[in-house]
């Protein structure tokens, strides 16, 4: 035990001792979850866009009054000429523009049947989708009220509730996914990296020729990120209740828990990474390909899942992240408790188990 | 019982489309309480027959056992009793020369203060130093700390892989010396060096050449086994001096040895023919000495005939 210990100190100092190092470990979470709070953000706001009026009449006004009130848009121009839209486009920041044709009220009065034309920027798809999206349900909003006067005789009206997220937060995906990055790199690379260097600087060896078990060695190398991870969690837990204001619906015990049995699942994969590796570069390499990618593409954070092709699908199943980040997502978000992800739990520790059986396993008593 | 034993050790090293010996089939004792030099060029196979014999490596053919264990199969005990200072510096960079010494103190579940009489007399020299750490020391202060960090458990065998390699000459004379007062106390040691006039320290030396042990002796016995005649020569032209002796029938062998060639020769009795053959060239300032081999022109000698024997 006093051996264990003394181990443990001597990787605190490590730790401690290299500043630089300790403040990208703590200050990470904090960066991302306020990189991806307020900068890296798809909700569309505030987006810049033109009309084309040539009817100029109460519908139209009343049309494009109530596009600029809105908060998704800003209309930044009038053009006069159809011909003008490209260049509009090509000059300008305008993402969308709006033309009504001639006549426009009357042909709503006279013939019940009006068109608007909605021209959006592609390039980038999902902004375009958003905007018409908006720009058409402001439109309808309009229609409403004034068949509303004229009592049809049916009409379907939707009513829309957004579950669990009623103001469509992006940070409610995302702070589940940060966790999982961040443990991801915290433990598993990290873990891997103070091993290899024992190995690069030459000190396992002194370390192998002694009474020591190799395992201890190991496993008092993971506690110091064991709890590094877990100060992680709670900066990261406690940022996003009190800045981006994503709440804890479920248990917090719960929610702690399964962070700590994720983090065993990546130091099991950092042990194995160190026991494949004798340099740090390559122990990066395999660290940074082979878990955070997968953790970042696969988990289901940055891209659902569902809409992936069946290959994709089968193998985000066993990247570790996309459990925590469902069991995450569930136990948050929409406040499960253990009853409805113990299959997630179940699948995640097994996965610890079969990492840390066969990084022991494959742990190397020897030079080669 | 021999504290070292090793017998017909063979190891290879298996690349991608070559397979290297390291070592073809190395056997020796060492005696309890012996130092035991290892001296060899880079590449001979010191420091894979080291790593094997500390347990760090499995040989691909041969037994070898340390106070009786068998490498392979008692590897924990071994791994308790001997101490071991690989050719690198291998200790924590960013701990301090206490806190270095206090870690591996506990992980041989031992303390400074219980094996503090082993150390005493290299660790005064550190202990002014204890709170630097240990990246910041000197190459010999390193080492000695190192050596320190080997002792601390007390090992009945300690391995040494090149520890003077590196180190200035002032440093390098002290270590040999710490090496004799630690082996009063009783401790078999075997050190490796590249160094071959470090081989009159040791109680017997093993010459290492390619994997192959080519003598194993006492210093003094290795140099009475030099039977030719040796003659220091030099001129204010070496360079044409070593061609012209080269070209001499009579030489066998002729090195550049300090400010001399060393030039030794095929029969006895021939310094007067040397003289008349080196007089025909223009070698001015000319200087012929008969002088004793001393331990560095044996081995030149062991290395030259067993590159002969290759060779044939």
């Amino acid at each position: 035990m006093k051996q264990f210990l003394s181990f443990v100190k001597k990787e605190f100092h490590h730790i401690l001792r290299d500043k630089r190092t300790m403040f990208i470990l703590l200050g990470m979470p904090v960066a991302q979850i306020i990189i991806f709070g307020f900068a890296l953000t798809n909700e569309v706001k505030n987006s810049k866009i033109a009309v084309l009026d040539y009817s100029h009449d109460v519908a139209t006004t009343a049309i494009t009054q109530q596009i600029n009130a809105s908060k998704y848009f800003e209309i930044k121009k009038n053009i006069i000429n159809y011909k003008n839209i490209e260049a509009a486009f090509k000059t300008g920041n305008i993402k969308m523009v709006v033309v009504f044709p001639e006549n426009f009220y009357e042909d709503l009065q006279h013939f019940n049947k009006a068109q608007i034309q909605l021209i959006a920027d592609a390039s980038d798809p999902n902004v375009a989708n958003t905007l018409t999206n908006y720009a058409t349900a402001i439109i309808m909003d309009y229609q409403n009220r004034i068949t509303d006067e004229r009592k049809l005789p049916y009409s379907i009206h939707t009513e829309v509730r957004m579950l669990y997220n009623p103001q469509l937060k992006g940070a409610y995906s995302f702070v589940p996914g940060v966790m999982a990055m961040v443990l991801m790199l915290v433990c598993a690379m990290m873990t891997a990296l103070t091993i290899v260097r024992e190995k690069e600087t030459g000190t396992m060896e002194v370390l192998l020729v002694s009474p020591a078990q190799p395992l201890k060695i190991v496993v008092a190398k993971a506690v110091p990120y064991l709890l590094l991870s877990m100060i992680n969690i709670i900066s990261i837990l406690l940022l996003s209740v009190f800045v981006l204001g994503v709440p804890i619906n479920g248990s917090l015990l719960l929610l702690l828990a399964v962070s700590f049995l994720f983090t065993l699942t990546s130091l099991a994969l950092g042990l194995l990474i160190s026991s494949a590796t004798n340099s740090q570069q390559t122990a990066i390499f395999i660290a940074l390909v082979g878990l955070f990618l997968p953790t970042v593409m696969l988990s289901g954070f940055m891209f659902p899942i569902e809409n992936m092709p069946l290959p994709l699908r089968i193998i985000s199943n066993i990247v570790p992240a996309k459990w925590f980040y469902t069991i995450v997502k569930s136990v948050m978000i929409k406040g499960t408790g253990i009853l409805l992800i113990w299959k997630e739990v179940l699948v995640l520790t097994g996965m610890m188990l079969f990492f840390l059986a066969l990084s022991i396993k494959t742990f190397k008593i020897r030079l080669a | 019982m021999p504290s070292v034993s090793a017998k017909n050790i063979v190891k290879f090293y298996e690349t991608k489309n070559d397979k290297i010996q390291a070592l073809c089939g190395i056997s020796f004792n060492v005696t309890k309480g012996e130092l035991f030099g290892i001296i060899g060029p880079d590449g001979a196979g010191k420091t894979s027959l080291f790593r094997i014999l500390t347990t760090l490596l499995l040989a691909d053919k041969g037994a070898a056992s340390v106070d009786g264990y068998d490498v392979v199969k008692d590897f924990k005990e071994i791994r308790k009793i001997v101490g071991y200072m690989p050719g690198r510096f291998s200790l924590y960079q960013d701990l301090t020369v206490e806190e270095n010494l206090e870690f591996f103190a506990t992980i041989f579940n031992t303390t400074i203060q219980q094996n503090y009489d082993v150390i005493k007399e290299i660790y005064i020299q550190l202990e002014p130093f204890k709170k630097r750490r240990a990246g910041k020391l000197s190459g010999g202060m390193k080492q000695k700390l190192a050596l320190c960090c080997a002792l601390i458990h007390k090992p009945s065998v300690l391995f040494l892989d090149e520890p003077t390699t590196g180190v200035d000459a002032v440093s390098r004379n002290e270590f040999w010396d710490m090496l004799k007062k630690l082996k009063q106390q009783g401790i078999t040691i075997l050190v490796s060096t590249p160094y071959m006039n470090e081989a009159a320290l040791c109680d017997r030396v093993a010459l290492m050449q390619l994997g192959k042990i080519l003598s194993i002796n006492s210093p003094a016995e290795i140099i009475n086994q030099f039977k030719k005649d040796l003659f220091a020569v030099r001129s204010s032209k070496m360079l044409s001096l070593l061609n012209d002796l080269k070209n001499f029938n009579e030489v066998e062998d002729a090195y550049f040895f300090g400010a001399y060639h060393h030039v030794v020769m095929k029969h006895k009795n021939e310094e007067q023919d040397l003289k008349n053959y080196l007089s025909k060239y223009s070698n001015d300032n000319l200087e012929i000495k008969n002088i004793q081999p001393d331990i560095e022109d044996c081995f030149i000698e062991l290395m030259k005939q067993s590159h002969e024997i290759e060779l044939h």
